[in-house]
C-alpha cells in the first residue's frame, strides 16, 4: 500500500460523519452556546504553549501558538482562570452572549523559578517540534504502559513482547535510540533489550511528550530516533488535591488503582506523592488464552520542594517495581520447536485463564532517588544543579529444571549515579543554554544464575558539555544552533568461550592483550572502549503567516555501541535464539534533516513532518542462520552493521467540522533501505493510519463518544533473512525454511471510547467506557517480538471512573 | 551558596564511594548448570554380551561447536536389548548428572525414540501417574537387516495424556525440547 492512498480514505470517512451529522443536526442548532477563543502571550510578546484556561467545568490548553478555542459554553457570566507553570494567573469575569475573544498577557513569577528550566526550549519559539500526550490520553492508558500511550503521536509506534512490554518506536528507531528523560533525568534500565520496557509508570506522569530527532542536545547527544520527556505533575496554586483513577478491563480481567496527592505553592513547602497497583491475569486473543501473560505492578512516586524567594530546593523519589509473565507459547527449546510454531499459527501450550504468574517471568525493581536546587543568579539567568541516582535489578525467571526453577536464569543490577549543570540566559531576543552533565555506571551481571550472562558486568563513565544558542530575528523568524561533546568510557569483564572467541576471530592477534586469564575452555578478557563525541543540530522556525509556521531542523547524532551490542554471546533463553554482539562494532551516526509544517486554528489545525534520516554504521540485529547444540539447532542472530538510509512523512490533523464533531487523523511512514546491501531494512514499522471521530456534548455531563479506526497495512518492503535447518518429520531429517522475515498480514480495528463527568461536591468524577477492538479481530503484528507464536489480544471492555477531590 | 557546598560534597563522596575498583579482574566464569553437554543411549543385549553406546557430546553447549556423535558398534538383527538414556552437564564442576533430576521430576518429562524401521521401542519406566519416562526402554531390532537413523528426543513439559503420547508418538506432545540427538544406526 503506498501512502497516496491516505487522502482518499480520509475524506471517504469525513464525508461519512458529515452525512451523520446533517442527521441529527436539528438536535445542536436549537441551543445558545458560544465559543470562546484567543491568545495566550507572556509579557515579552512570546506565545504561551500549553496554558490551561479554565472556565468552570469546561477547560482548554493553548497550542504552540498560544491559541486556544472553548466551544459550547452556555450564555451568561462566567469566571474564567488562565494558567501557566511560573506565571501569574489571570483570573478574571466576562459575560458570554455570543462568540468571544479573551486574549491574556501571562507576566512570570518573579520569585518563582521554573522547576524544569530546559523545557522552555519547547516555547514557540523553540525550532523543534515536540508533540505532546493529552491528559485524557495518560489517563486512559492508566493500565497500561508508556509505550501504548504513546503510540497516539503519530509516527510513533511500538516493539512489544506480548502484551505487556512495550517500547516506543520513533520514526522506526527505539531502544537505545530514544532515550526517555523522566524528570529531567535519563532513565538508564537495561534499554537497549528488545525485551526490556521501559520502567515507569505512566500514572506518575503529568506531561508526556515527544522530540523526534536528536535536536534537544541539553539531554543527549546520542538520541538518533528520538527523546520521550516525562514531566511529573506540578502543583503551582496553594492548594491541596487529589486524584485518584481506577481502571477495570474484562481482557486479562483485572484493573489497576492509581492515587495521588498534591500539595502545590507559590512559596514555601510544596509537594506530591503517588502510587499504583496493578493487576492482570493471562490475557486473550479471540481464539485462545494466552497462557501467562499476565502482569503486577506495585509503584510509588513522591518530591518534597522548597521554594525560596530566589531558589528552590527538591528532593524525589520513584519506585518502579513490575512482574511480567511471558506467554508460555514462545519457550521454545531448539528451532524445531520454533518451525513448529510458525507453521501450526496456534501455541502449544494453552491452558485454563488464570492469574498466577509461572516462569517465563520477568521481575524487575527501578528506583530513583534525585536532588536538585535552581537558582536564579539575576534577572535573566538561572543555574539548575542536579544528582540523581538510578538502582535497577533485573532477574529474569526461565522454565528450568528441578532446584534451578527459582533461580533467575539472568540477574543484572544496574546502578547509575548522575549529575548535571544547566545554565540558561535570556538576554532579549537571545538564549544561551549551556550545561555540563556526568555519570558513573556499574552493572553487576550475577555469576549465580548457572547461566553464562548475556550483558557482563562493566564500569561505564560519561562526561558531556553542550551549548545553545537560539535567536528571535523577529516576531517570525527564530534560529537555534547548537553543539555537544561526550567523552565515554567503558570498562567490561567478560568471558568467552574458546570456541566462540575462535568463530568470532578474535584469535587474530588483535585482541590478544585484553585476555586477563585462560580457564581452559573459556577466557576471562577486560574489553576497554573510550569514544569521543560531537553532535550538532541547528534549526530554523519561520511564521509565515495565516496561523501557518513551518520548521526546519539538521542535526548530527553519535551513538556508542550499547553493551547488548557489543558483548552479547550466547542463548538468549527467553526467546531461544543465539544473539552475538561484536567487540568490533563502531559507533554509529546519525544525519537528519526534518521540516514540520504546521497550521493552527480553531477550525482545523495541521501538522506534517518529513524526514531523511542518513545513517551510516547503523547496527541491527540479522538473522544469520543456525548453530547445533544438543537441543539440535538454534537461530543465530548477530549485531551486523551497515549505512542506512530511512525516510518517512508523519501526518496529524484535527478538523472542528462543527462544535460537537471533531475529526482526527494520523498516518505516519517509513521508508528504510540498507544502503550498504542493497535490501530493505528490517523491523521497519508499517504504514499506518488512524482516524477518530468525537461527539461532544458538553451540556449532557461533559459527554463525549469517539470510535477510533486503526489501520496498519502489511509491510511490502522487509529484507529475506530466512534460513533453512534440519528439522525431524516422522522421524526422519528433513531440510526445512524457517520463515522469520515475511511480515504478517496488515489489519483494522476498531475503538470506542466514551465519558461524561459528574460533580459531586468538591469531587469530580469521569466516568468512561471503552471497548478496544470492538470486532475481536485476530491479527499478528510485524513489531511484536511473538508474532511467530500468537496472536495479539482480542476484544477487551474497559471501564474507568476518575475521581479529582 | 550553602546548598552548593552541601550537594557538592555530597556528590563527591558518592563518587568516591562508587568509583573504588574492585576485582572484576578475578572473577570466575560461571558455573553453567543449565546446559545438557551430553546424551548416552546404552543397550544392553538382553541375553548378555557387550553392551552398545550412542554418544552425542557437546562440550561448548551453546557455542559454535556442533556436538560429536559415535555409535560404539551396530546393532544385531532379531536381537532385544534393554535400554537406558543418561544425561550429562560436563560443563559444571564437577560433571552433573541430570538423569536422576528428570527421573524425581518423572511427570514433566518423557524421552521419545523417532526411526523408521529399525524396529520396535518400549518404554520400561513409569512416573507417579503411571505414564512413561522413557529413562529405561526395550528395544527389539529388526529380524532383518536395516540402516537408518534413531533420534532421542528430550521434552520437558510435554502433554502426556495427548493421544499417542504414552505409547512414544511425539506429535501431539508439544513443550520444550531439552535435547533432541540424531544417531545413525546399523543393523546387521
Amino acid at each position: 500500500m503506498r501512502p497516496a492512498n491516505l487522502p482518499h480514505l480520509s475524506t471517504f470517512t469525513m464525508r461519512i460523519y458529515f452525512t451523520l451529522l446533517l442527521i441529527i443536526a436539528g438536535s445542536w442548532c436549537a441551543h445558545s452556546q458560544s465559543i470562546l477563543g484567543g491568545t495566550v502571550y507572556t509579557s515579552q510578546n512570546q506565545p504561551l504553549d500549553g496554558a490551561h484556561i479554565h472556565l468552570e467545568d469546561f477547560h482548554a490548553t493553548t497550542l504552540p501558538d498560544g491559541t486556544y478555542t472553548l466551544p459550547g459554553i452556555p450564555a451568561g457570566s462566567h469566571r474564567v482562570v488562565v494558567s501557566y507553570i511560573g506565571y501569574k494567573s489571570l483570573d478574571t469575569v466576562i459575560d458570554i452572549y455570543h462568540n468571544r475573544t479573551l486574549n491574556a498577557v501571562l507576566k512570570p513569577i518573579s520569585t518563582q523559578l521554573q522547576e524544569v528550566v530546559l523545557t522552555e526550549n519547547v516555547s514557540a519559539k523553540s525550532t523543534t517540534h515536540e508533540q505532546r500526550l493529552k491528559t485524557e490520553a495518560i489517563d486512559k492508558y492508566s493500565n497500561a504502559t508508556l509505550g501504548d500511550a504513546l503510540k497516539e503521536i503519530a509516527g510513533v509506534s511500538s516493539l512489544k513482547t506480548g502484551s505487556a512490554i512495550v517500547k516506543p518506536v520513533i520514526n522506526g528507531l527505539h531502544s537505545s535510540r530514544v532515550p526517555i528523560i523522566s524528570n529531567n533525568v535519563r532513565l538508564e534500565d537495561q534499554q537497549w533489550g528488545t525485551e526490556h520496557a521501559p520502567n515507569l509508570d505512566i500514572n506518575s506522569a503529568g506531561r508526556v511528550s515527544v522530540i523526534k530527532g536528536a535536536s534537544a542536545l541539553q539531554y543527549s547527544g546520542d538520541a538518533v530516533g528520538g527523546l520521550v520527556l516525562i514531566e511529573p505533575v506540578t502543583v503551582l496554586k496553594d492548594t491541596l488535591f487529589g486524584r485518584t483513577i481506577l481502571t477495570g478491563d474484562s481482557n486479562g480481567r483485572g484493573g489497576s488503582i492509581t492515587t495521588s496527592l498534591h500539595q502545590g505553592a507559590e512559596k514555601g513547602w510544596a509537594w506530591n506523592a503517588g502510587g499504583t497497583f496493578k493487576y492482570m491475569g493471562d490475557r486473550e486473543t479471540p481464539n485462545y488464552v494466552l497462557s501467562n501473560s499476565g502482569n503486577r505492578e506495585a509503584n510509588f512516586s513522591g518530591d518534597v520542594k522548597y521554594i525560596g524567594n530566589d531558589y528552590d530546593l527538591a528532593a524525589s523519589y520513584s519506585f518502579y517495581n513490575a512482574t511480567i509473565g511471558i506467554a508460555a507459547a514462545t519457550h521454545i527449546g531448539s528451532v524445531a520447536d520454533l518451525v513448529r510454531a510458525i507453521n501450526s499459527r496456534q501455541p502449544d501450550v494453552i491452558n485454563p485463564f488464570t492469574y498466577t504468574i509461572n516462569n517465563p517471568k520477568q521481575e524487575v525493581q527501578h528506583h530513583l532517588a534525585k536532588l536538585n536546587f535552581n537558582r536564579k543568579l539575576s534577572d535573566n539567568s538561572s543555574l539548575a544543579l542536579q544528582y540523581a541516582f538510578q538502582h535497577n535489578k533485573r532477574e529474569e525467571y526461565d522454565i528450568r529444571r528441578g532446584s534451578l526453577t527459582n533461580k533467575p536464569a539472568l540477574d543484572l543490577t544496574l546502578n547509575t549515579h548522575s549529575a548535571n549543570a544547566d545554565w540558561k540566559n535570556i538576554n532579549g531576543s537571545a538564549t544561551i543554554k549551556a550545561g555540563i552533565s556526568g555519570s558513573m555506571q556499574r552493572n553487576e551481571a550475577s555469576p549465580d544464575t548457572g547461566v553464562r550472562p548475556l550483558i557482563p558486568t562493566y564500569n561505564k563513565y560519561d562526561a558531556g558539555t553542550y551549548g545553545i544558542y537560539s535567536y528571535a530575528f523577529s516576531n517570525t523568524l527564530s534560529a537555534e544552533g547548537g553543539v555537544r561533546y561526550d567523552f565515554s568510557h567503558v570498562d567490561a569483564t567478560k568471558f568467552y568461550q574458546v570456541t566462540r572467541w575462535n568463530e568470532m576471530g578474535y584469535n587474530n592477534g588483535d585482541f590478544d592483550d585484553i585476555i586477563t586469564g585462560d580457564f581452559g575452555s573459556q577466557y576471562r578478557t577486560n574489553p576497554k572502549f573510550t569514544y569521543h563525541n560531537i553532535s550538532a543540530s541547528v534549526g530554523v522556525r519561520k511564521g509565515l503567516g495565516n496561523n501557518y509556521s513551518l520548521l526546519a531542523n539538521a542535526g548530527l547524532a553519535m551513538r556508542n555501541p550499547n553493551p547488548s551490542e557489543l558483548f552479547s554471546d550466547g542463548l538468549h533463553h527467553s526467546n531461544a535464539t543465539i544473539e552475538l554482539g561484536d567487540l568490533r562494532t563502531q559507533k554509529e551516526k546519525s544525519l537528519k534533516v526534518s521540516g514540520t509544517l504546521l497550521k493552527s486554528g480553531d477550525v482545523f489545525s495541521f501538522e506534517a513532518t518529513p524526514y531523511i534520516n542518513s545513517i551510516s554504521n547503523f547496527i541491527y540485529l540479522q538473522p544469520t542462520g543456525v548453530e547445533y547444540t544438543i537441543r539440535r539447532s538454534f537461530p543465530v542472530y548477530r549485531y551486523k552493521q551497515t549505512n542506512a538510509l530511512m525516510a518517512g512523512m508523519d501526518v496529524h490533523a484535527d478538523w472542528n467540522i462543527t462544535s460537537r464533531f471533531k475529526y482526527s487523523f494520523n498516518g505516519a511512514y517509513v521508508y528504510g533501505q540498507n544502503t550498504s546491501d542493497d535490501v530493505a531494512l528490517i523491523d521497519m514499522p508499517p504504514l499506518n493510519m488512524t482516524n477518530t471521530i468525537r461527539y461532544t456534548k458538553t451540556e449532557w455531563h461533559s459527554f463525549f463518544a469517539e470510535l477510533r479506526s486503526e489501520a496498519v497495512f502489511t509491510r511490502t518492503r522487509y529484507p529475506d533473512y530466512n534460513f533453512t535447518t534440519t528439522v525431524l518429520v516422522n522421524g526422519e531429517l528433513v531440510e526445512t525454511l524457517v520463515d522469520v522475515s515475511t511480515p504478517p498480514p496488515g489489519y483494522q480495528l476498531l475503538h470506542f471510547t466514551s465519558g461524561m463527568q459528574f460533580t459531586m461536591g468538591k469531587t469530580l468524577t469521569s466516568v468512561n467506557l471503552s471497548v478496544n477492538n470492538i470486532f475481536n479481530t485476530s491479527y499478528r503484528d510485524y513489531l511484536n517480538r511473538q508474532r511467530l507464536y500468537t496472536d495479539e489480544v482480542g476484544r477487551n471492555f474497559q471501564l474507568q471512573l476518575k475521581l479529582n477531590y | 551558596m550553602k546548598n552548593f557546598r552541601i550537594l557538592a560534597v555530597a556528590l563527591i563522596s558518592f563518587v568516591s564511594f562508587t568509583s573504588c575498583s574492585d576485582d572484576d579482574n578475578n572473577a570466575q566464569p560461571v558455573n553453567e548448570e543449565e546446559v545438557i553437554t551430553t546424551v548416552t543411549a546404552t543397550f544392553t543385549p538382553a541375553g548378555g554380551g557387550t553392551a552398545i553406546t550412542l554418544t552425542s557430546r557437546d562440550l561448548d553447549g551453546d557455542g559454535p561447536t556442533a556436538p560429536v556423535i559415535s555409535v560404539s558398534a551396530p546393532f544385531t538383527a532379531g536381537t532385544t536389548y534393554n535400554g537406558t538414556v543418561t544425561f550429562l552437564n560436563e560443563l559444571a564442576t564437577p560433571a552433573e548428572n541430570i538423569t536422576e533430576e528428570i527421573f524425581e521430576e518423572g511427570e514433566d518429562h518423557q524421552i521419545f525414540f523417532q526411526q523408521t524401521s529399525l524396529g520396535e521401542f518400549t518404554y520400561t519406566d513409569t512416573d507417579g501417574n503411571n505414564k512413561p519416562i522413557g529413562l529405561t526402554f526395550r528395544y527389539d531390532a529388526l529380524p532383518t537387516a536395516a540402516t537408518g537413523n534413531l533420534t532421542i528426543t528430550l521434552r520437558h513439559l510435554p502433554n502426556k495424556n495427548a493421544p499417542g503420547v504414552e505409547i512414544g508418538n511425539i506429535t501431539s506432545a508439544g513443550g520444550g525440547t531439552d535435547a533432541e540427538v540424531t544417531f545413525p544406526v546399523v543393523v546387521q
